[in-house]
């Protein structure tokens, strides 16, 4: 299956520069053809197209700006959440780098949509050599004329993974710390200074003008039951052309680490970054989807020489720390874990410091407030699950330490 | 200057903002001093600890006083598979500090952070702002003597 190209379609075909070159391919038609109809045409048309959040929970976007739209409120808000902090995940840089004017167009169809005047692209603080580009990007597109009653504003992130996760960006926009918070109230009805509020991720957002000017018909022909459209996936790694690549959903696995990212000799891939699943070689004909395993696109590949005690060390040690601390079960748990992970690291672990892994996850699992400490304990139980005998090995090191 | 938290004056605009408070500060003084929060607390009416409570929340707002060139060098997984190891200790060697730690000169300060977003050209770094691909031990050395 080739790579098909959707949201990617303009990049490195225009100049991100330059507006005259996204008007020159069709740039801009979609928000046109958007005025001319009702709000809720719009939001019935993204409704229909299936689409769904491409920053890993897939909630579907029309559904979200609906919630939105009918929510009571005097200001309404689209935030664009470009804090892409999710490890092994590069493809909001690629695509803010090389075509800032569609995401633009995308959150200028959802202020009209859900009736907000005001728009907040939340742009991560490693990102900030991409701040200069967008900013006159908006610039030419106010200067065009093409944002009425409608204005953007760019948001730069201070360092903090956490603050991709939603209700915490809209605390980190609002001058504070970028705590999760509690819901309900969900964003659509109380968001941003309490204020209904729709926030999508940068993938999400260039899907609609395309959506728009093609027709929720064209879209929902792309894809699976319930994954509709494409996927934009950075793949990194043991690979030979690490990069970006734009896919139909339910595309297997394997056609992408293998046929377009020349991988080899692979043991085991990570999907969705240091919270995702990780995968064995034999599960290489997975297809990439909601159904089975997508997360935000994060394609992390390992070879055969890699120790997956390692990895999961190396990703724990990066939870723990990037943990808000809001929630007692992350914020311990994830320290817990690392510090476990620490002793076979160094070869001193034992069967009852797996049991201990495995209780903690099922206590994070159920009672932490967010996404970031409900699935921190994924890349434990997938590799106990599909590696053990890397922790194994570990464990007879100590057993022959002691032997010594 | 210290340019790496640079970001274009129209973002100030709302002064009741906390976060977009210090990261003015931290722009204007090159980081947070302790007279520089207490001065930020009284004029937004809050106490200190929470002004010191955000700007330890966030790990491109300092406390301390930093190098006129922050060097982060990405400690993520990808970067990790190819070798980021040998590049902190290039690093390391080539400017004499350790992670966490600013030369004597007040030129470099040296971080590990976590994933920046440049895993197709792992290893990777940022210095101030301006990002670094595709380090050898070799390009180290050849990245900072552009910086003066």
């Amino acid at each position: 299956m080739p790579e098909q190209r959707v949201v990617l379609r303009n990049c490195g075909v225009i100049n991100p520069g330059s507006i005259a070159t996204y008007l020159a391919v069709d740039g801009f038609k979609a928000l046109n053809k958007a005025r001319g109809m009702t709000p809720e045409q719009v939001i019935q048309e993204v409704k229909d197209s299936g689409l769904r959040g491409r920053g890993g929970a897939g909630f579907p976007c029309g559904l979200k700006w609906e919630l939105a739209r009918n929510a009571p409120g005097d200001t309404k808000y689209v935030i664009c959440n470009a804090d892409e902090g999710e490890v092994g995940t590069f493809k909001d840089r690629y695509i803010l780098a090389n075509d800032p004017f569609m995401l633009i167009e995308g959150m200028a169809i959802a202020g009209y949509a859900i009736g907000a005047d005001m728009g907040y692209i939340y742009l991560r603080a490693e990102y900030q050599y991409l701040n200069g580009s967008l900013v006159k990007a908006i610039d030419q597109v106010r200067e065009q004329g093409l944002l009425v009653d409608f204005d953007i504003t760019i948001r730069q992130g201070a360092g903090a993974y956490v603050c991709g996760e939603e209700s915490a960006l809209m605390d980190s926009i609002e001058g504070k710390r970028g705590e999760v918070r509690y819901r309900p109230p969900f964003p659509p009805t109380k968001g941003l200074w309490d204020q209904p509020t729709v926030i999508n991720n940068v993938e999400t957002l260039m899907n609609i003008p395309q959506i728009m000017l093609n027709g929720a018909d064209w879209f929902n022909g792309m894809g699976t039951e319930r994954s509709k459209g494409t996927k934009v996936f950075s793949v990194s790694g043991d690979v030979s052309k690490p990069g970006v690549y734009e896919m139909v959903l339910g595309s297997p696995l394997r056609e992408l680490v293998e046929g377009l990212a020349g991988a080899e000799r692979v043991k085991a891939i990570q999907i969705g970054g240091a919270t995702g699943r990780i995968v064995p070689y034999d599960m290489m004909d997975t297809p990439l989807s909601f159904e089975d395993i997508l997360g935000a696109g994060a394609i992390t590949v390992f070879d055969e020489s890699r120790d997956m005690v390692d990895i999961v060390h190396k990703t724990l040690q990066f939870l723990a720390e990037e943990s808000c601390g809001k929630c007692t079960p992350c914020r311990e748990g994830t320290e817990v874990m690392a510090g476990i992970l620490e002793r076979f690291a160094r070869g001193e672990g034992d069967e009852r410091d797996i049991k201990d892994m495995e209780r903690l996850s099922q206590a994070m699992m159920l009672s932490a407030l967010c996404g970031l400490g409900q699935a921190a304990p994924n890349p434990v139980l997938d590799s106990l699950q599909h590696f053990r005998g890397d922790y194994e090995s570990r464990m007879q090191e100590k057993r022959g330490s002691v032997a010594r | 200057m210290n340019d790496h938290l640079q970001v274009s004056s129209s973002q100030y605009e709302d002064k009741g903002n906390l976060l977009l408070r210090l990261e003015e500060a931290q722009h204007r003084l090159g980081y947070l001093s302790e007279q520089a929060m207490s001065e930020l607390a009284e004029s937004l009416g809050i106490s200190v600890s929470e002004v010191y409570g955000v700007a330890t929340f966030y790990s491109f707002l300092s406390t301390r006083p930093q190098g006129k060139y922050v060097i982060r060098v990405c400690k993520g997984l990808p970067c990790c598979l190819k070798d980021s190891d040998i590049v902190i200790s290039s690093i390391e060697a080539a400017i004499g500090i350790r992670p966490g730690d600013t030369t004597p000169d007040g030129k470099f300060s040296l971080e590990l952070t976590n994933c920046i977003g440049a895993c197709d050209s792992a290893p990777a770094m940022l210095v101030n702002s301006e990002l670094h691909v595709g380090l050898t031990s070799r390009r180290i050395s050849q990245i900072l003597k552009t910086y003066e």
